[in-house]
């Protein structure tokens, strides 16, 4: 252990020193000193991620187990900031009277998922991968679990954890059959790829591999779980889950896709292909019979990842970073619209569609955000969304996808439906009582800030996708 | 700076003003200013144009420059003018001018609709002074959603439907227009160099025929929907019969050109082969929408109906004379652009100042308006003379200009629907002169209309301005018709 594995491990390192300090200080702090808890937390957090842009050395760790290079780096501070975005929307919820005295265990466990998720992203080495992927899933079903007045959250947390232990086991399962399929390569990402051949043994192996990272991703059909976990938890750790979750088990798949089985990219496509067409669909129909806005952010993220698989399909360093950046947009999107959601909920214990109806005549500010948010996820320009669905459709298209890019446009039509459906909501259906003004405390308005000018910067100023694009590899 | 970045930066900084605005009054006389800027602004394009036209007589467009935005994909933000899109641009600058004249009665929630009008607007200009595949399609969407709130807003009627509808419609057909884009772009380089989007670039190259003819009718049916092709223009009735006056006006006056615009810019200029190739298939199609638009018109009871379904087939009438792929004709299509653009927009001007009165839209509940509204009536009749073709307004140069280079095709099928489609002049006679006899002339059908006021000063503005545009273009028709032929060279020289 030298200089040189810490900086390589520096994201991580930075991570497991917030744990600690955190731990330390929820112990031994003054009742007025746990108060400013939010504010340590989340200033220490920001610190890290700023920490996380400046160059980083590259190279591997522990006899090429860790694997640090430029692009991992990227995923790494995308998923910073959906944390941090998240993070800056939680305090109000956190400050209520059930929650206040453990405050601490969410950050802790929120930065122990992500420690997790960073592992994952940048092993080389499948046991590595695995060790990552638990340490991702555990600390999650008690996020999930976290209001435990609530039966709706124990509910969610039990299925969660549930799933996540199935789905663990598949990719077990897919990675034992590949140990045992290739013998002495050991399970190291490099010399795997080389001796990976389309062998039935093997061909299995990845298909579990990659239905147990498509539970994560909640790709059609592994997407049952996935509304019921997304109503039943917190709307904040929601807002996690459909983002910084999924986001990085989009990383990391992405990853050992293009790494490890690259010589199988003639089977896996059409494994991708089918898991597109129906993700998105099945996600898109689903969308627009929800009534409860938890459901139908669930069914709508559902569907934008299919968007990002079709990205990933393509392979090349265009479709990487349209991925990363899909992904980039689609968190300031998202978060935006569960903050939105949370801060009324919190206030008037409403999330349903219904319940939105004349929102904008008492809440101007919040139903413009929310409508702006919208916009983005439909693809409306000028918002970020209308680029990141693009770069993907023009990934895709590249690589001749044509059929698959005009289902997933036809689709962008159907979901403008039900994203409209919230807007008509908002804006045009009349009520006698819509809910009363609400008013956004400091950290949930700053949060709602960093969302919109993403929202609205994202796309237009072309920095931030050159920025991704300069680290992006490809398949071949 | 470059001139054209004018009117998406004017529009811009009066969305800024509407937004800071505290009261409705200041909003809109801010609205009136700035829109009489963009539309003297709009000159003043005109008449350098043509001076630099004078100087430089070669290159396709003037005004050019790029700004690189991605240069991962070579897109640019790629301005430039030819002598068409200045005439659109100047169409737009009026129909933007007398909306906002005609919406100054505008009661509720003003800073709001302005600032969706004004969107509308960025999204219009954007679009006729790009000449970038990207940035037209950017702001072909900016121009599409703010019609959703602007109808399911201040609309009337089954507002929430016809939103929906109009706009999950036209979102549909931006989803072929975005594949046909994409094919255009991989097929740009000609099998070596650069991928670009930019139009006049790939306009140098030529896109593989087998290329051409997947992408061809995508890209054409994208635009053609918002140019109300046929079986495609059913969000047009009931998105244009619940919308405000002004954004009727608009929208049928401006964005349905987008469409035709869009069809020759992108579709037929660069990939004429395609074109050859489905000409017969579309031109049916367009044959159907300009008889079957003006005959939906005659039973229609709405006046915002009559007036929507006879867009159908004067819009129609322009996709219909461009795949004559023909100067002429081509001239023709351009010259109807501009004359259905203002003698639409006269229309629904009219529309709405009579429904404001009346509350009323239905033929079968009015009579005698000449007697209680002349000056809206004496308009009404003007509108009603340029849309059947009456010599002298903008209506009959540009219908007479389609038939006779349509009719230049020596074959059997080209003459035989130029035929057919000519008979729409004769149903919309029809329709015309049934809604003049029946609402206008005659006894007065309603007591209450009795007390009703004639126009009122901004009113009168905005139809006079309107008439005057009309009536230009019918009494010179060379002016407009000759900077047309002009730009049109490069577009046929391809062919």
């Amino acid at each position: 252990m030298n200089i040189d594995a810490i900086l390589l491990m520096r994201t991580e390192f930075l991570l497991v020193f917030q744990i600690i300090f955190l731990i330390i200080y929820d112990l031994f702090a003054s009742k007025s000193g746990r108060k400013g808890l939010d504010v340590v937390a989340c200033s220490l957090f920001i610190i890290s991620t700023v920490i996380g842009f400046f160059p980083a050395t590259t190279g591997s760790a522990f006899g090429g187990m860790f694997v640090a290079d430029a692009m991992n780096g990227v995923f790494k501070s995308v998923l910073n900031i959906g944390v941090i975005l998240v993070f800056l929307q939680s305090k109000t919820w956190l400050n209520n009277e059930y929650t206040e005295h453990k405050k601490a265990e969410v950050y802790i466990l929120i930065i122990s998922t992500l420690l997790g998720m960073d592992l994952m992203i940048s092993s080389g080495h499948f046991l590595m991968f695995y060790i990552g992927l638990e340490l991702a899933s555990l600390p999650l079903a008690g996020l999930i679990a976290y209001n435990k007045y609530s039966s709706e959250s124990v509910e969610a947390g039990a299925k969660f954890i549930l799933m996540a232990a199935f789905s663990s086991g598949m990719l077990l399962f897919g990675i034992s059959l590949l140990y045992g399929s290739t013998g002495e390569a050991g399970l190291y990402f490099d010399t795997m790829r080389n001796v990976i051949a389309p062998r039935s043994l093997q061909l299995l192996g990845m298909v579990f591999f990659l239905s147990g990272l498509a539970f994560k991703i909640s790709l059609v059909p592994f997407h049952l779980w996935t509304a019921d976990v997304y109503q039943g938890a917190p709307t904040n750790i929601t807002a996690f889950l459909s983002v910084v979750s999924k986001g990085a088990a989009v990383f990391a798949l992405m990853v050992v896709l293009y790494k490890v089985f690259a010589n199988l990219f003639d089977y896996w496509e059409y494994i991708i292909y089918g898991l597109v067409v129906v993700t998105i669909t099945v996600g898109n129909l689903f969308a627009m019979r929800q009534h409860n806005m938890k459901r139908f952010l669930a069914f709508s993220s559902i569907s934008q990842a299919g968007y990002i698989m079709l990205g990933m399909l393509a392979g090349t360093p265009a479709g990487m970073s349209s991925v990363v950046y899909y992904i980039l947009v689609y968190t300031v999107s998202n978060v935006g619209i569960f903050a939105v959601v949370s801060i009324l909920e919190n206030k008037s214990g409403k999330h349903d569609i219904g319940d939105y109806s004349g929102l904008y005549k008492t809440n101007p500010k919040l139903s413009v955000a929310m409508m702006l948010f919208l916009f983005s996820l439909a693809g409306i320009p000028p918002f970020a969304g209308f680029f990141s669905k693009f770069f993907i459709f023009m990934a895709a298209a590249q690589m001749s996808y044509y059929v698959l890019v005009f289902v997933a446009l036809v689709n962008t039509v159907i979901s403008l439906y039900y994203y409209l459906l919230v807007v008509k909501a908002m804006f045009i259906t009349p009520n006698d009582e819509p809910i009363a003004y609400v008013k956004t405390d400091f950290s949930s308005k700053l949060g709602l800030a960093i969302c919109l000018s993403g929202t609205l910067l994202l796309g237009i100023v072309s920095y931030f996708y050159s920025y991704i694009q300069q680290f992006a590899y490809g398949l071949f | 700076m470059n001139f054209l970045y004018l009117f998406v930066i004017l529009p811009l900084l009066m969305m800024c003003g509407v937004a800071v605005l505290k009261q409705a009054k200041q909003v809109k006389i801010l609205m009136l200013v700035g829109s009489g800027i963009i539309l003297l602004t709009s000159f003043v394009l005109l008449y350098l144009f043509l001076q630099a036209r004078a100087i430089d007589s070669v290159s396709p467009m003037l005004f050019r420059s790029d700004l690189m935005w991605y240069s991962a994909f070579n897109i640019k933000f790629s301005v430039g003018v030819d002598g068409i899109s200045v005439l659109m641009i100047i169409l737009s600058s009026i129909i933007v001018f007398t909306g906002s004249f005609i919406s100054y009665s505008m009661q509720e929630q003003v800073k709001e609709y302005f600032l969706w009008f004004l969107m509308l607007a960025i999204g219009v200009f954007g679009f006729f002074i790009t000449i970038d595949l990207f940035s037209m399609f950017f702001f072909y969407e900016i121009a599409l959603i703010p019609m959703y709130l602007l109808i399911g807003l201040w609309g009337t009627g089954r507002k929430e439907y016809s939103a929906m509808k109009l706009t999950l419609m036209l979102m549909g057909g931006s989803a072929f227009l975005l594949l046909g884009i994409l094919g255009i772009y991989f097929n740009s380089n000609g099998g070596n160099g650069n991928l670009t989007m930019n139009i006049l670039e790939i306009a140098k190259t030529h896109i593989p025929v087998e290329a051409q003819n997947i992408f061809f009718p995508l890209t054409f049916l994208g635009f053609g929907v918002l140019g109300a092709l046929f079986p495609f223009h059913t969000w047009s009735p009931d998105g244009h019969a619940s919308a405000p006056t002004a954004v009727s006006m608009l929208h049928a006056g401006v964005l349905m050109k987008l469409g035709g615009y869009g069809c020759f810019r992108v579709a037929i200029y660069l990939m004429p082969e395609g074109a050859e190739t489905y000409k017969i298939l579309f031109l049916v199609l367009t044959g159907i929408s300009v008889v079957y638009g003006a005959f939906g018109a005659v039973v229609q009871k709405d006046l915002k109906y009559i007036n929507a379904y006879s867009s159908v087939s004067h819009c129609g009438l322009v996709l219909f004379a461009l795949l004559m792929l023909n100067k002429t004709a081509m001239t023709g299509a351009v010259m109807q652009m501009l004359s259905h653009g203002l003698m639409t927009a006269l229309f629904f001007a009219l529309i709405g100042m009579i429904y404001g009165r009346t509350h009323t839209r239905l033929i079968t509940e009015m009579g005698g308006l000449m007697k209680i509204m002349p000056f809206i009536s004496v308009c009404w009749v003007i509108a009603g003379m340029a849309s059947l073709g009456l010599p002298g307004l903008s209506g009959f140069v540009s219908e007479m200009t389609i038939f006779v280079g349509s009719f230049q095709h020596p074959d059997i099928f080209h003459r035989v629907i130029t035929i057919l489609a000519c008979s729409s002049i004769v149903i919309t006679a029809v329709y015309i002169l049934r809604v003049v006899g029946k609402i206008l002339l005659g006894p007065v059908f309603d007591e209450h209309h009795l007390a009703l006021t004639d126009a009122t000063w901004y009113e009168k503005i905005a139809s006079v301005t309107l008439i005057i545009s009309i009536a230009f273009i019918g009494m010179a028709p060379f002016i407009s018709s000759n900077i047309i032929s002009d730009s049109l060279t490069s577009i046929i020289s391809r062919l």
